[in-house]
């Protein structure tokens, strides 16, 4: 693979035709499979990564579809219990762990270098490492529930239900692991993300520059790396109490089952951010474009983002407010919890003022922006309700929290999601999706959405509590569970009409041109789908909105070599090129790690020996990704 | 036991792979059993012995296969061990042997069932007890066995 | 008396579906009505505030539905608006937390000297146990709670294996019991009636069947029923039901259950001494009848799977005797 020696050249001589061959060759992914293996193009990955991430969302559906059959009428035979809590804890796992945070950052892993104006992401060979990690993770967990030792002990896991004495066999390890897999590729993507927005950005666009996206990006990367260190700790404290014999949670000996809460829910609520925090940028994006003109209170909005970031550390307790603990220090987290409300407020307040000051063009985008409206308030008022402590103790774990929380993530985040697929699947694909199928499908799930999640706050209230395989014929429960599951059927077609418009679409749809929306952010100002190389030339930035004016005549830097993969580094807070450096090229060895690491966490199930042995095949596969192989890029 | 022979496992146990052995759910059934039905007060409650003799020390008075442990518990033995023959039915008898097995076995399966959740006073059974307890020693046999088994 | 009271319970069963009332908003404790008070009012207030959001919301895109050009909209009053807005979330927010930090004042905590009931969660049943004055006065029943109307009793909360959460709706709000501490829950019922509840957080296979009943009457009716429960189990007269408990006690049954009066000293499973006594079996799955004793006895693992209950071999007339002997242990 040693690339022959060409001396400096640089961009700067060369006419426009001349620099696209040289570019092209320096920068793009060879054909063929082993092409497929090694490359480290963002954009490459986070196709890989949405389309992974929106196949568990697939499955995670069917799942729940089955739970509605089973719930639609009272001790229905139609699944059992051993199976239903497979089947339950599998959706939540599924829809946390391999849906939502993958899939936000995968929307990040391909749109973030774009917005910024560079040429790919930070660490690109460890973004190719994560990938397969996340694969790997999703992989372990969906052939162990076909095999039928999926997890049953709840996404949650609370021990000492999932502990030693209670989880026979190997599937709560099989969990725990899982979680290191998500939560190695998560870190991963936060770091590349992070180093992204702070030293690649293109010359001029200083912090009150960046996109709100890219904002929402930044901060949800923090949030990841600050919150996934707790539930690594207790996922590794949970295995090696079940494998090692430690009593990390075993009172007898001076655990604390509650440890166990508090380490989850530190990280479980931010979590519930690191979901909710992208999906605002989405719509960030997505009102500025269809209003025609940017979001009402740029500062308000990402002051906003950071206060939820931070507030967003200090409310976990509200999901332990019937554990036992002291009232006081419930009374603190009540008004946390409130006080989220606050900056959520802020946002949502500022979008209407948008909308308000704007000429709304209602395209499906803008569709899904507004149901996001209408459901996450919902999500959002509900939010409030549980935040109080004695409300929290009739609701606490009853189809009133299930409805809550469907309510923000489906409303506050799903939504957004689609209605950003639809906004950027031209960028993605150079194809347009269907605007007709587009209007049914929002029509479908809003409808299917809100008939399906609505009655669940009236079964809560009226007693019925989450995670039962079944309720009996005399509880008054029966009428709105074959209600809801019927109206399940609605949503699953919207959802079912939106794989087959991406899929149609993905194959025959228009031709779409660089910017079809009259979007102003720097990832329109380049052809759909992006050549390898992102830009021609890296952008130059002056306002908040370069496109604002005529693209054509975008101002651009130069001066990067293009006989080897370079970008530039820029200062964190103006933006001023610093240095340019070399990016990594595709390799192999990503995958190879990935798979030697796999092997370990998995045969780690089995025996604590496998951490021993397996750092071996671990060690080789990293000493190759990083030995020296001559090639351009390892020039200094 | 249809045929009243007593202990013979029916075919089907084979087929299904010995699932008292091998089965993770059916040794922790069989451990849940091993303090349910007391067998900690003469065996102890960790398995090392008491009133009768222990399970860890390497020694099986009636050898370690599933059928004689199963047949020790269900018809009982001389010297005081009851027969349970009509105080469980013999699938939880099948469990419970399972699971004396595993935590008298030298080698730590795979599918052991692993620490409870209170005072340990040995290693867990998945990480083989009875290889970390066993003393080569001639131990003999237990003083309320008699001369010889 | 007690044929009385059985037949008043038998009417309140039919009038509530076997149920009991399970319902947040049907409340009939203490606890319960100040929350239910503090549910209305925080709905309502979300709820307009919600519809203020969506008025706003609909206000904006039909306002700019027409236009053409960009227009000079009034920053600097927008963001007035936005502020004002802010602000009255923040005083909504405020005034939501001081409401429910009253209302848990006004819940209160139970006095040390109230009643206190001992309850063990078990997977998956309730042991419920009596330990009030005296000696010989305590005794131990399952999955049903008697308690003196207008009277506070403190419940102790325990776990026998993994988390459970006692949850009355219409009673009190509801409170974990965890392994290695003891919850404390003020229960206080102020008309008497059959209140059933069900363990609230996910504690395995059989969560989902794991129901309680809390039975709130007259103190007089209550100290009878206490002063029944505290005998232990009468020698049965019919001969059936004497067959009955000579198959209990030579069977496996009597490993795991107890049956104050005979030598029946099992701890695993629920104690049995007036099972008969009882309105439902196995946690509120099943009311109790003798053919639902037979039915439960014959086959277990059908009725509830995965339970700790194993199927006993029993000849045909075996389990008619046995649940003749249940059904009498009144």
């Amino acid at each position: 693979m040693t690339r022959h020696k060409e001396g400096d050249r640089r961009d700067t001589a060369l006419n426009d035709a001349e620099l696209q061959r040289c570019l092209t060759a320096t920068w793009s992914t060879p054909a063929g499979l082993w092409g497929a293996l090694s490359t480290v193009d963002h954009k490459i990955i986070g196709r890989r990564y949405i389309t992974t991430a929106f196949v568990f969302l697939a499955l995670g559906g069917v799942l729940s579809l089955l739970m509605r059959l089973q719930l639609a009428q009272p001790e229905a035979r139609f699944i059992g219990p051993d199976r239903y809590n497979q089947i339950f804890t599998m959706h939540g796992t599924n829809m946390m762990f391999l849906f939502a945070v993958p899939v936000m950052q995968a929307m990040a892993i391909y749109l973030v270098p774009l917005m910024v104006g560079t040429r790919n992401i930070a660490f690109p060979r460890l973004n190719a490492f994560s990938y397969w990690m996340y694969l790997a993770g999703g992989l372990l967990l969906w052939v162990a529930f076909a095999l039928d030792v999926g997890p049953d002990v709840g996404w949650f896991a609370y021990v000492p239900l999932s502990g030693p004495q209670y989880a026979a066999g190997k599937r709560a390890d099989i969990w725990a692991q899982m979680i290191t897999f998500t939560e190695v590729s998560a870190l991963a993507v936060a770091v590349e993300i992070v180093v992204t927005v702070f030293k690649q950005r293109a010359p001029g666009m200083s912090l009150d520059r960046i996109p709100l996206f890219v904002w929402s990006m930044l901060v949800t990367s923090f949030l990841i790396i600050l919150a996934m260190p707790a539930i690594m700790i207790a996922s590794t404290a949970l295995i090696l109490d079940r494998l090692v014999g430690t009593h990390f949670f075993n009172p007898a000996e001076g655990g604390d089952v509650l440890l166990w809460q508090h380490l989850f829910w530190f990280f479980g609520h931010p979590e519930v951010y690191i979901i909710f925090l992208p999906a605002v940028g989405m719509v960030s994006t997505i009102v500025a474009t269809f209003t025609r003109r940017p979001v009402f209170g740029y500062l308000g909005m990402v002051m906003a983002l950071i206060a939820t970031g931070i507030l967003a550390f200090g409310l976990w307790v509200h999901h332990m407010f019937v554990a036992g603990l002291p009232r006081l220090g419930e009374s603190f987290f009540t008004a946390s919890s409130m006080a989220i409300a606050v900056p959520a407020g802020l946002q949502i307040f500022c979008w209407l003022a948008t909308m308000w000051a704007g000429r709304p063009i209602f395209k499906t985008p803008f569709l899904f922006v507004i149901g996001f409206m209408v459901i996450f308030v919902i999500g959002g008022m509900t939010g409030v309700m549980v935040a109080s402590v004695p409300f929290d103790t009739q609701v606490h774990d009853t189809y009133f929290v299930v409805a809550h929380f469907h309510y923000v993530l489906v409303g506050g985040a799903v939504f957004p999601l689609l209605g950003a697929i639809y906004y950027w699947f031209p960028k993605f694909t150079g194809r347009m999706m269907s605007e007709t199928l587009g209007r049914w499908t929002f029509g479908l799930m809003f409808t299917g959405f809100n008939l399906t999640f609505f009655p669940m706050h009236i079964l809560g209230l009226q007693g019925m509590p989450r995670r039962i395989y079944t309720y009996q014929p005399e509880m008054p429960w029966s009428g709105l569970n074959m209600f809801i599951s019927l109206s399940a059927i609605i949503l699953a077609l919207g959802f079912l009409m939106f794989f087959v418009d991406a899929i149609r679409s993905a194959r025959s749809g228009s031709a779409a041109p660089a910017n079809p929306w009259g979007a102003l952010t720097l990832e329109w100002a380049t052809s759909s789908p992006p050549p390898a190389y992102n830009f021609m030339h890296l952008p130059v930035v002056s306002s908040l909105e370069p496109l604002a004016d005529d693209p054509d005549i975008l101002p651009v830097a130069s001066g990067l070599r293009i006989d080897r993969r370079e970008l530039l580094i820029t200062s964190v807070v103006q933006a001023v090129p610093e240095a340019r450096e070399s990016s990594p090229g595709d390799s192999i060895w990503p995958l190879w790690a990935a798979a030697a690491t796999s092997v370990t966490l998995i045969w780690s199930i089995f025996t604590p020996w496998a951490v021993v042995w397996g750092s071996i095949p671990v060690a080789i596969a990293l000493i190759g990704w990083f030995w020296p192989k001559g090639v351009v890029e390892e020039d200094a | 036991m249809p045929n009243e022979i007593s202990g013979a496992p029916p075919e089907s146990y084979f087929a299904l792979g010995k699932p008292y052995e091998t089965d993770a759910y059916n040794l922790s059934q069989g451990k849940r059993l091993y303090s349910w039905f007391g067998c900690g007060s003469c065996h102890g409650d960790d398995g090392r012995g008491g009133v009768g003799p222990s399970f860890l020390d390497g020694w099986w008075l009636y050898g370690p296969e599933m059928v004689s442990i199963v047949a020790s518990i269900r018809d009982g033995r001389p010297h005081g061990m009851p027969a349970f023959r009509d105080r469980m039915p013999i699938e939880q008898i099948w469990q419970l042997a399972g699971y004396v097995q595993a935590i008298g076995s030298y080698r730590p399966k795979v599918a052991a069932p692993s620490r409870n959740d209170d005072n340990q006073s040995r290693p867990a059974e998945n990480r083989g007890p009875a290889k970390i307890l066993f003393d080569p020693g001639p131990v003999g046999v237990h003083p309320d066995q008699g001369p010889s088994p | 008396m007690r044929i009385v009271r059985n037949g008043l319970l038998a009417v309140a069963l039919a009038v509530s579906g076997c149920s009991g009332n399970q319902s947040a908003m049907d409340p009939d404790g203490g606890p319960a009505i100040h929350i239910a008070h503090l549910i209305i009012g925080i709905v309502a207030v979300c709820g307009v505030a919600w519809v203020l959001v969506m008025v706003m919301l609909a206000a904006a895109l039909l306002r700019g539905r027409g236009r053409t050009g960009r227009e000079i909209t009034n920053e600097r009053s927008l963001m007035r608006a936005v502020i004002a807005a802010v602000a009255v979330t923040v005083v909504i927010v405020a005034a939501l937390t001081v409401s429910s930090f009253f209302t848990t004042r006004g819940i209160g905590v139970p006095e040390p000297a109230a009643m206190t009931i001992t309850v063990r969660g078990q997977q998956w049943w309730w042991q419920v146990m009596y330990a009030d004055s005296g000696p010989n006065a305590s005794f131990e029943t399952a999955n049903e709670i008697h308690i003196p109307v207008g009277r506070d009793v403190r419940l102790e909360l325990q776990s026998a294996d993994v988390i459970h959460s006692f949850w009355v709706p219409s009673l009190a709000g509801k409170q974990d019991l965890v392994p290695g501490r003891s919850n404390i829950l003020l229960l206080r019922a102020e008309k008497p009636g059959i209140y059933r509840g069900q363990c609230a957080e996910f504690c395995g296979l059989q969560h989902g069947h794991m129901a309680v009943l809390v039975i709130a009457e007259a103190p007089a009716d209550y100290e009878r029923w206490a002063a029944g429960q505290r005998q232990t189990a009468l020698l049965p007269s019919n001969p059936e039901a004497l067959a009955g408990q000579a198959v209990f006690l030579g069977k496996p049954c009597a490993a795991c259950h107890t049956i104050r009066g005979t030598s029946a000293h099992g701890k695993t499973g629920p104690d049995l001494t007036h099972i008969g006594s009882r309105l439902t079996l196995a946690a509120g799955l099943v009311e109790t009848t003798r053919g639902s004793l037979a039915a439960w006895i014959a086959d277990p693992q059908t009725v509830k799977p995965g339970n700790n209950m194993p199927t006993v071999a029993l000849t045909g007339v075996e389990l008619q005797q046995i649940s003749t002997y249940m059904e009498g242990l009144k």
